[in-house]
């Protein structure tokens, strides 16, 4: 199972890109389990300074842009 | 050759650009009369007139810029910046961080994040508040329709003028010693130092955050655009040209604290706010107003200092807000001064 994090405090980009991963997720049929986390002490444990955060089995992959979603399947089917 | 057709792309497209742009008077004027514009006498054919010509400069314009932006950012990044700004004396660590808060890609949702990993990082608090008043201050669109609207001048005033603010302010916050007024858990919080730090970016890739930027950025201004300008041309036409000078003419003393309060709460992006800026210099109000007007409303705003509470303490929003606030009002003052 792929461990996803979306770090944000509720930005419209953080939106989408947890939207972005539900979909990719569901579209490859890959068993995801998508959080998203507003706390600030916990999203600036993972070192980022613009929100969306995006965490993939604990490590950052992307802060501040979306990725396509052929970057971010790529992510998933790494692990 | 992926790269090579990408750079190519952009080479005719520029060479496009300039091609329409150099001749936007000779179209628009082929418009009018083909149209039989150029023929009615009547004030409203002028108004039209100006529109069809300013519309589609503005767009090209900012087109542009906003892609020649993207591809510029692309070099910089929060972590860069704040890198470069490490264990930088006082007054240089000001002016640098109010030159990178031009150039570092910045959203002010991400305020608070970007705060405390400057803080964290050593920074001083001057110096990061110097950066979070120059990045959404000096705004690239609000650049551009200055100088598409005004001339270089203005725009030039706008950009030196708002460094000066940024500089400033965060040097004497800097110097006040205001880190009581923080709160304290941001001094607590450990950060991970993030792995996969530089990927490799190739200039195809850059070119390509420039095509992201332009979609981005023009997809949500061009309607504040085409309703400015309309709305400038409109007024162009009907409403008396003193109408404003009254109210925010330079022999109204108090104007520019009140343009400066006024806009405050008044939150816009800089595409929506700049046509109106025209509007009320066309109808009397005075440079110096005006502009304080802008800076105040892209500048300061109320969601800004929300964002901004979960880490700063009341008095410190309100030290910030009043020292930023201060120095909008003289720089409009000496432009009443001057002009």
């Amino acid at each position: 199972m792929v461990e996803i994090k979306v770090l944000g405090t509720g930005c419209a980009r953080c939106n989408e890109l947890e939207k972005l991963c539900y979909n990719v997720a569901a579209e490859n049929n890959i068993d995801a389990d998508i959080k998203k986390v507003s706390d600030l002490k916990e999203i600036m444990s993972y070192g980022i300074m613009q929100t969306p955060g995006l965490v993939i089995n604990g490590k950052v992959k992307i802060s501040g842009k979306l990725p396509t979603s052929s970057t971010l399947l790529n992510w998933m089917k790494e692990n | 050759m992926k790269y090579k057709k990408k750079l190519w792309t952009v080479i005719l497209l520029l060479v496009i650009w300039v091609g329409i742009y150099f001749n936007l008077e000779k179209l628009s004027a082929l418009i009018n009369d083909i149209s039989g514009l150029s023929s009615i006498k009547e004030g409203y054919a002028r108004s039209i007139e100006f529109f069809i010509f300013e519309v589609p400069k503005v767009i090209l314009l900012l087109t542009l810029i906003v892609f020649l932006m993207g591809i510029v950012r692309s070099y910089f990044s929060p972590e860069k910046t704040r890198a470069l700004l490490e264990k930088k004396s006082l007054f240089l660590g000001n002016v640098l961080a109010s030159v990178l808060g031009i150039f570092t890609p910045f959203c002010s949702c991400s305020a608070v994040p970007l705060f405390i990993g400057f803080v964290e990082a050593g920074i001083p608090l001057g110096v990061t508040l110097s950066f979070l008043i120059s990045a959404p201050m000096i705004n690239e669109v609000a650049l551009v329709l200055l100088f598409g609207l005004f001339g270089w001048k203005t725009a030039a005033i706008y950009i030196s003028t708002g460094l000066l603010i940024a500089i400033f302010s965060g040097y004497i916050i800097g110097k006040l010693k205001l880190e009581k007024f923080v709160e304290p858990w941001v001094y607590e919080i450990k950060s991970g130092k993030r792995e996969n730090e530089e990927e490799k970016i190739t200039f195809g890739d850059r070119i390509d955050s420039g095509y992201i930027a332009v979609k981005d950025i023009v997809s949500k201004v061009w309607i504040y655009i085409i309703i400015g300008v309309g709305v400038g041309s409109f007024a162009h036409g009907y409403v008396p040209e003193d109408f404003m000078a009254g109210l925010m003419g330079k022999s109204a003393w108090w104007s520019v604290p009140v343009s400066v309060l006024i806009g405050i709460p008044l939150y816009s992006n800089a595409a929506g706010i700049i046509p109106i800026v025209q509007v009320l210099l066309e109808k009397g109000a005075s440079l110096g107003t005006a502009l304080a007007f802008m800076m105040s409303v892209i500048g300061l705003s109320l969601p800004e200092a929300v964002i901004l509470k979960k880490v700063l303490k009341l008095p410190m929003i309100f030290i910030f807000f009043g020292i930023v606030g201060l120095g909008i009002i003289i720089v409009g003052y000496i432009f009443n001064l001057i002009y």
